[in-house]
């Protein structure tokens, strides 16, 4: 091995190796220099900036919320908009005891002593240098009180936000919705870092559907805080051009919807002092262009907080302001189902165009002495299937009714939307109900109950009994007639438009399998019945179409809300208000090409022909050009 | 001190630094006179350590260096398997003491080099580099997996050191400067999630001010507002009101920087320069391809040790977790450096013993 191996020289290996020495040792003296050029950096060059950094102040990063995006309505007019306004803050690490000055707070009656656990639990849920808002809106005099006892309340002060804002407030609550208070609920949900330093959230309607367009993302800022939290002005700081640069907010995207603030206006102003609602579309597109639920409320109530016993008021009042009965209420849809039950009774054959029959004020199942009664006792006399609508004949649909049966009934109704959520994209939706022998079946627990009997299917044929629709669905349904059979997705929202880019994205209309109808002439007839309700010789409605400028069609429907008994008379004056018959009424317009279909709906308004027609037409001629001008 | 075979300038110079280093340390403890008896006795345990080991022959290091390099691979497994646990990582094995097996390993890779290196002709072959590098790399990843990533990596730098100055050509070095992207990439997939984070820190350090890139935003601030002759000993505030992290072990050179300043770096700075330079100075004087590769290793290890630290306190490296050698409170890698000094000493005094 040894004598295999190479002979070593001493000499040129020790010379090798000092120049390696020689080489580390120029590598280690750059090492080192370069960490000294460092420290020269820091302490002599950068020291001044050092040395006040370390001077007792300290960095704080504030996050800054994004503006929220706006809501425009179809016609660009701002329907919630964000305004400046002094909100009272309160940052939990900075008070020494927040139950103390939260009480005292609420005894110079800057807060509502009921709300203080809501503000404890913000506190402790919410990061400790968040600001939890105490109110949002502060007046003039309580500003100029407050800035006399700010020292009392280390950790309490007030800043300039925007505040949600809603000019036509509850015109348009349950379509757009409201914003309200971030709760601890909410901040779970939420992603954290989007929502630092933002108080408030989408609730309902619009403003929660689109939450995630709205809202934006947040962004931050540095400030230089002394030893006790306060901020110090910073713009003689030469500290922040060394930290990284702010992050500035995106803000939140602005929708536009398809509303008319102009419709809107009119269908609340109509439905003043009433219980009610009118939905109106654009039946080629499946645009909302009003929605309106009355009683309403004020949406900037919630934007802006309101003390514990305002809401205790909204939420108790028996008239259920807060309640949407656009798409919420469930009514029975009454005689305005009897167009598109003559569309299934024509294609199923239990009636033709040429069939009449005789009307004498009541109808009677055989072997049965109960009388199925018409709206009008003396009865139509003889009538056919235009007639039976025009007239709305109870005992032409009541007869014609065993024929169809109730699952073809269930069938059309379907189609044209009934008995399930139209899927509009504000939520809270009621499903509505359709009745068929299987839906008895399943919905009732005794064999008795689970049986259908024929009594049913007849009243049935008006729209009553177990039958129930949204004003939503039955405005979608008037679409689908005026489409003769196409239908689109009901929806609110037409356009987003980004907030930094300005790019829009546009709402495509969202087509739904049509109602098909064999025959031509079956439309051509239901129609020109509907036409005829309004500007026909007999028609229900004539009153309220008769001399229009435009050519219309509708449907007049009244829908008991209590049984009269067999013998009794129906008398609207001894009744209580509330057990008055509901109002409702479906109409389209123009009747040739239409561009608009309604459905109003009256609770206890006794007659949908002379007070949910009236509503309707205002509405349509709003729309297409004939209205007045409305104050705002 | 002839015959006690030690070397007096080296003994001097690192007098110095401890001497400085308990002065800082002391205020860095927050003025604590126990903890400062408690790095004292630690101190004087290593330095007598230093002398012990300052007596032994070369040769008697060299032919146990085997045995001992083999002893220390096993036991390193013997740590991942049955180690124990603090802190997330595996680091310490309790046989009858306790003890990190990876701080003997910081010797026994340079020792393992040199002593493979010992009879072979200068400079060596490519394929003698090529087991050199195994002997590095299998327990620079033991060490790794414990994970502890400073020791990790000073291991894999003093091997690497001993193939420097072997003679190993240059173009393999820039070639090695090369593969390093791959093995970064592979260190990479090592890291835990912390290591990670560490490293992506010190690229953006204000990207998350308040939380990874708060240590090192803070160390700049302490060090910088030191300037030239600093706040005076005990008035640094950055440390003493708690702004600065772990300101007594990793981050004490940043309570030098505060309350000594420049000029209190610089002058710790050149003590550690004086001693490397007296490392230097004996390996050069060395007399056997052993001696001078060990030597040489030692005394670049330890700039290693101050650059990594000294970097990463400034800002400039990631976070390793690498102390301020022979000032950052703490025993278990002082015994490890002084002994290595020992060595040091051992060397020089022998060098006239050995035959040219």
């Amino acid at each position: 091995m040894s004598l295999l191996a190479p002979i070593k020289d001493h000499h040129s290996e020790r010379q090798l190796f000092l120049g390696r020495v020689l080489l580390t040792s120029v590598i280690s003296a750059l090492l080192l220099g370069l960490v000294v050029a460092r420290l020269f950096q820091l302490q002599v060059v950068e020291h001044e900036l050092f040395a006040e950094k370390s001077q007792g102040n300290r960095v704080r990063i504030e996050a800054v919320p994004p503006i929220r995006g706006l809501i425009f309505d179809r016609k660009g007019r701002a329907i919630a908009e964000n305004l400046p306004a002094y909100q009272l803050e309160m940052i939990p690490e900075q008070v020494e005891d927040i139950d103390d000055t939260l009480e005292r707070l609420a005894t110079i009656g800057l807060i509502d002593a009921a709300d203080i656990p809501r503000f404890k639990e913000l506190g402790r849920s919410g990061p400790r240098f968040q600001p939890v808002t105490l109110k949002v809106r502060l007046t003039e005099d309580e500003i100029a009180n407050f800035a006399v006892q700010r020292p009392r309340f280390p950790g309490v002060d007030f800043q300039p936000r925007l505040v949600r804002h809603y000019p036509d407030g509850p015109v348009v609550a349950h379509a757009v919705g409201y914003v309200g208070a971030l709760s601890s609920d909410d901040l779970k949900r939420v992603e954290p870092a989007r929502y630092a330093g933002t108080s408030h959230t989408g609730k309902t309607g619009v403003e929660i559907t689109f939450e995630s367009d709205l809202h934006g993302f947040a962004g931050y800022r540095h400030l230089i805080t002394n030893a006790r939290g306060r901020r110090i002005p910073s713009d003689s700081s030469e500290l922040l051009d060394s930290l990284p640069v702010d992050q500035v907010p995106s803000p939140g995207a602005n929708v536009f919807l398809s509303l008319d603030l102009d419709l809107q206006r009119i269908a609340a102003k109509s439905l003043e002092g009433r219980r009610g609602a009118v939905v109106a579309i654009d039946p080629w597109t499946g645009e909302i262009l009003a929605l309106v639920s009355a009683p309403s409320f004020d949406p900037n109530l919630f934007a802006l907080g309101m003390t514990s016993q305002q809401y205790g008021e909204l939420q108790g009042d028996p008239d259920r302001p807060l309640f949407n009965r656009a798409v919420r209420g469930a009514y029975p849809p009454g005689s305005t189902i009897k167009p598109m039950l003559a569309l299934a009774a024509l294609e199923t054959g239990a009636t033709n165009l040429s069939r009449r029959s005789f009307c004498r004020g009541f109808f009677r199942l055989p072997n049965s002495t109960h009388r199925y009664r018409d709206w009008k006792p003396e009865g139509h006399g003889s009538m056919n299937l235009h007639d039976a609508i025009t007239q709305s004949c109870d005992v032409y649909f009541y007869e014609i009714s065993g024929d169809v049966g109730i699952n073809n009934m269930h069938d059309y109704l379907n189609r044209f939307g009934l008995g399930h959520k139209a899927g509009i994209d504000i939520g809270g939706e009621h499903a509505g109900l359709v009745p068929s022998t299987e839906w008895k079946r399943s919905a009732f627990r005794n064999r008795d109950d689970q049986r259908w009997y024929d009594g049913e299917t007849v009243i049935a044929s008006i729209g009553q009994g177990y039958m129930l629709a949204t004003p939503l669905q039955l405005a979608g349904a008037a679409a689908a007639l005026a489409t003769r059979g196409v239908r689109y997705r009901p929806h609110l929202v037409a356009a987003v438009e980004d907030g930094m880019s300005g790019q829009r994205r546009m709402v495509d209309p969202q087509r739904l399998p049509d109602v098909e109808i064999r025959e031509r002439d079956h439309w051509d007839a239901v129609l020109e019945g509907m036409h005829d309700v309004m500007q026909g010789a007999r028609g229900t409605a004539r009153a309220v179409g008769m001399g229009a400028p435009y050519q219309m069609a509708g449907k007049s429907g009244t829908a008991q809300v209590i049984s009269i008994a067999q013998d009794d008379e129906y008398d609207e004056e001894e009744i209580d208000e509330r057990q008055r018959d509901h109002a409702l009424f479906l109409a389209f317009a123009p009747f040739d090409e239409p561009r608009i279909a309604v459905a109003v709906i009256v609770e206890n308004g006794s007659s949908g022909s002379s007070v949910a027609a009236p509503i309707a037409k205002a509405v349509m001629d709003q729309y297409l050009g004939y209205g007045e001008k409305v104050a705002q | 001190m002839r015959r006690l075979q030690v070397d007096g300038p080296l003994l001097g110079g690192l007098l110095l630094i401890c001497g400085f280093g308990l002065f800082v340390l002391y205020s860095a403890v927050g003025e604590s006179n126990r903890l400062l008896v408690n790095q004292i006795i630690r101190l004087s345990v290593a330095f007598i350590g230093m002398l012990l080991v300052a007596q032994m022959s070369p040769d008697f290091l060299r032919r146990w260096t085997p045995w001992g390099y083999a002893a220390g691979l096993i036991l390193l497994v013997l740590v991942l398997t049955k180690g124990e646990v603090g802190q997330g990582a595996r680091r310490w094995l309790d046989l009858g003491i306790r003890f990190q097996p990876s701080e003997a390993m910081k010797l026994g890779v340079p020792m393992m080099a040199a002593w493979f290196l010992h009879h072979r002709q200068m400079p060596p072959r490519f394929s003698q580099l090529l087991v050199i590098a195994a002997l590095i790399i299998v327990p620079t990843i033991l060490i790794a997996r414990q994970p502890d990533l400073g020791t990790a990596i000073l291991i894999a730098a003093s091997g690497i050191i001993v193939m420097v100055l072997a003679g190993m050509s240059v173009r393999l070095i820039l070639g090695m400067g090369v593969l390093a992207i791959p093995g970064a990439l592979l260190l990479w997939t090592f890291m835990q999630d912390y290591q990670k984070q560490r490293v992506l820190t010190l690229l953006d350090p204000d990207s998350d001010p308040l939380g990874a890139g708060y240590n090192i935003i803070q160390s700049k601030i302490a060090i910088g507002s030191g300037g030239l002759f600093g706040k005076g000993w005990t008035n640094g505030s950055q440390a003493h009101l708690e702004f600065l992290p772990e300101r007594d072990t990793d981050f004490i050179f940043a309570v030098l920087g505060e309350e000594f300043g420049l000029l209190g770096v610089l002058t710790l700075l050149t003590l550690y320069m004086f001693v490397i330079g007296r490392g230097l100075y004996i390996a050069a004087q060395a007399h056997d391809t052993y001696s001078r590769l060990l030597a040489g290793s030692i005394s670049l290890t330890f700039l290693v040790y101050v650059f990594v630290n000294t970097a990463m306190v400034t800002g400039l490296i990631p976070v390793v977790g690498v102390p301020l050698p022979l000032v950052s409170f703490g025993g278990t890698s002082m015994v490890t450096l002084m002994a290595g000094f020992g060595i040091l000493m051992a060397i020089h005094a022998h060098r006239k013993l050995l035959p040219h």
